[in-house]
């Protein structure tokens, strides 16, 4: 396979300047020192693609989700837009915090379930599928609005029960090959495993654009694969089990840039 | 009556060796992980022991190992050490031993066991992400961990 340019630097548009590496942050300073973004260990072909929106596939879903934005549905007769206004000025820094604790709920929500809240609870319409496609187009559309500014989850107060949760999920070996996240992505990183180079397992570029899937995908999909690949039962997608684990890998990522929709192959 | 009683037997060591093999349980492990005696009886066979360690639904070695005897087969990993001239580091019962279950000689190492068959955390069935719906059996059988063996041995630097 063609080897990436771990050194490369990544500029979109040529005006967002986007941190792939920076010092890893505190409460995971004692297993490693640098963070890296999964783009830097993609072929350069791959990294080509995500410097400039027209290249980018993943932006023809993010153009779809501005239509979805202002399209009423369900039986409250409202749209996003019709509490969220523009989407550029409302959503701006909020992909940088998830998953992030909710107060009335009394629970951690990631943005796919903040949205499939408001479809439900403020627009009377139908629940999105977890990692459907109208799910995936909608949170890359809000996290474009925050790429460049740095992930900053909280992992303490309310949230930090969750985030020990996901914690000690990253560190289980499951299933029959007896892996777990950490035995790949901080053991292993910059390894080559068959044919595919290992990252850090990021997803400060999430929702991306597999070129092997041609489509959008979330974590939680991402997630799935990666368990399934142990020979494990995997966790369901939305599920808590997940949301923990999604707080807690986000968290590695704490001052890598949001880089979403990012491309992969 | 004859199949059922059969039927029901094979329910019970489901996974387990055929007549005359040590089973995954049964399975002797020396202090330093290493296991004394074939597991089958039947001499290895080197050439399908090269196959199943290129193949990913086997052994997928490769996956983790570079291998120049295999050089062949695309794609190898950079997780595990190089794997030429094992046979010259280790013997044919500390080979087994480490294809086995790795975990009896490195403690906590990353290579998966290979003939284990419970135990596990979230055991999936095969690689569907499902729960599995019969008991587990191992990655390889007695007799694909005899042919790695006797392919391992091979690997000498001269
Ligand atoms: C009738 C009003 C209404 C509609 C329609 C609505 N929302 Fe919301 N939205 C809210 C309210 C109120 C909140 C704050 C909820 C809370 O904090 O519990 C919110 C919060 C959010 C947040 C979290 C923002 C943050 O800073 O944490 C996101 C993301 C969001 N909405 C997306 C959407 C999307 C996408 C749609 C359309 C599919 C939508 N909303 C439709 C009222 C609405
Ligand atoms: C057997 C090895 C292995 C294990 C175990 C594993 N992964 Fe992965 N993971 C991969 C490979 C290979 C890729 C694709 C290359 C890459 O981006 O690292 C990948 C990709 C990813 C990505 C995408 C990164 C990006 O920038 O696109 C994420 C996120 C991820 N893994 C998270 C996890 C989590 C969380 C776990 C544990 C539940 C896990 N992985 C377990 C091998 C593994
Ligand atoms: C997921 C990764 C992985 C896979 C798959 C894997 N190994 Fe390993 N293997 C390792 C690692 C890591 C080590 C180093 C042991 C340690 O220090 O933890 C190792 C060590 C070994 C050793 C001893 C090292 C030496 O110096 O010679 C042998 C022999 C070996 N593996 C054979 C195999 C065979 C045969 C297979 C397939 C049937 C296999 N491995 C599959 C990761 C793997």
């Amino acid at each position: 396979p063609a080897m990436a340019d771990e050194s490369a630097s990544l500029v979109v548009n040529g005006e967002i300047d986007m941190v792939t590496r920076t010092a890893a942050p505190a409460h995971i300073s004692d297993v490693m020192d640098e963070i890296n973004s999964g783009w830097l260990y993609r072929s350069d072909e791959t990294q080509a693609l995500q410097t400039d929106d027209f290249d980018n596939p993943g932006m023809i879903f993010v153009d779809q989700a501005l239509e979805t934005w202002d399209q009423v549905d369900g039986s409250e007769g409202k749209s996003c837009a019709s509490c969220h206004d523009d989407v550029e000025g409302s959503m701006a820094g909020v992909r940088a915090v998830y998953p992030k604790w909710n107060e009335t709920a009394g629970e951690v929500r990631t943005l796919a379930h903040q949205i499939n809240d408001c479809r439900e609870n403020q627009m009377g319409a139908e629940k999105w599928k977890y990692t459907g496609g109208k799910m995936t187009a909608m949170e890359a559309l809000i996290s474009v609005q925050s790429r460049g500014m740095p992930v900053n989850v909280a992992i303490d107060g309310p949230a930090q029960a969750t985030w020990e949760k996901g914690k000690e999920m990253y560190y289980t070996r499951t299933g029959q090959l007896e892996l777990s996240c950490a035995n790949c992505h901080e053991d292993n990183y910059g390894n080559m495993i068959r044919a595919d180079h290992l990252s850090q397992g990021q997803i400060n570029g999430f929702p991306v654009y597999r070129l092997k899937n041609t489509k959008l995908n979330n974590a939680h999909a991402r997630f799935k694969g990666c368990v399934r690949d142990t020979r494990a039962e995997t966790y369901k997608p939305g599920g808590s089990d997940f949301v923990a684990l999604e707080l807690y890998v986000a968290s590695r990522g704490n001052g890598l840039s949001v880089e979403a929709p990012s491309v992969r192959n | 009556m004859k199949l059922t009683s059969l039927t029901l037997a094979a329910a019970l060591f489901g996974g387990a060796a055929l007549a005359g093999e040590v089973g995954p349980k049964e399975v002797a492990f020396t202090e330093d992980g290493a296991i004394e005696a074939s597991l089958t009886g039947t001499a290895g066979d080197a050439a399908n022991g090269a196959i199943i360690m290129g193949t990913k639904s086997k052994g997928n070695c490769v996956a983790c190992h570079e291998i120049t005897a295999l050089a062949d087969v695309p794609f190898h990993g950079e997780v595990g050490p190089l794997m030429d001239g094992a046979g010259d580091r280790w013997t044919e019962a500390e080979l087994r031993g480490l294809v086995a279950n790795a975990k009896m000689t490195f403690e906590g190492t990353m290579m998966p066991a290979f003939y284990k068959m419970d135990g596990f955390i979230r055991p999936g069935d095969a690689y569907t992400g499902k729960a599995p719906t019969e008991a587990l059996t191992p990655i390889l059988t007695a007799q694909e961990i005899e042919d790695v063996v006797a392919f391992l041995v091979t690997l000498k630097d001269e």
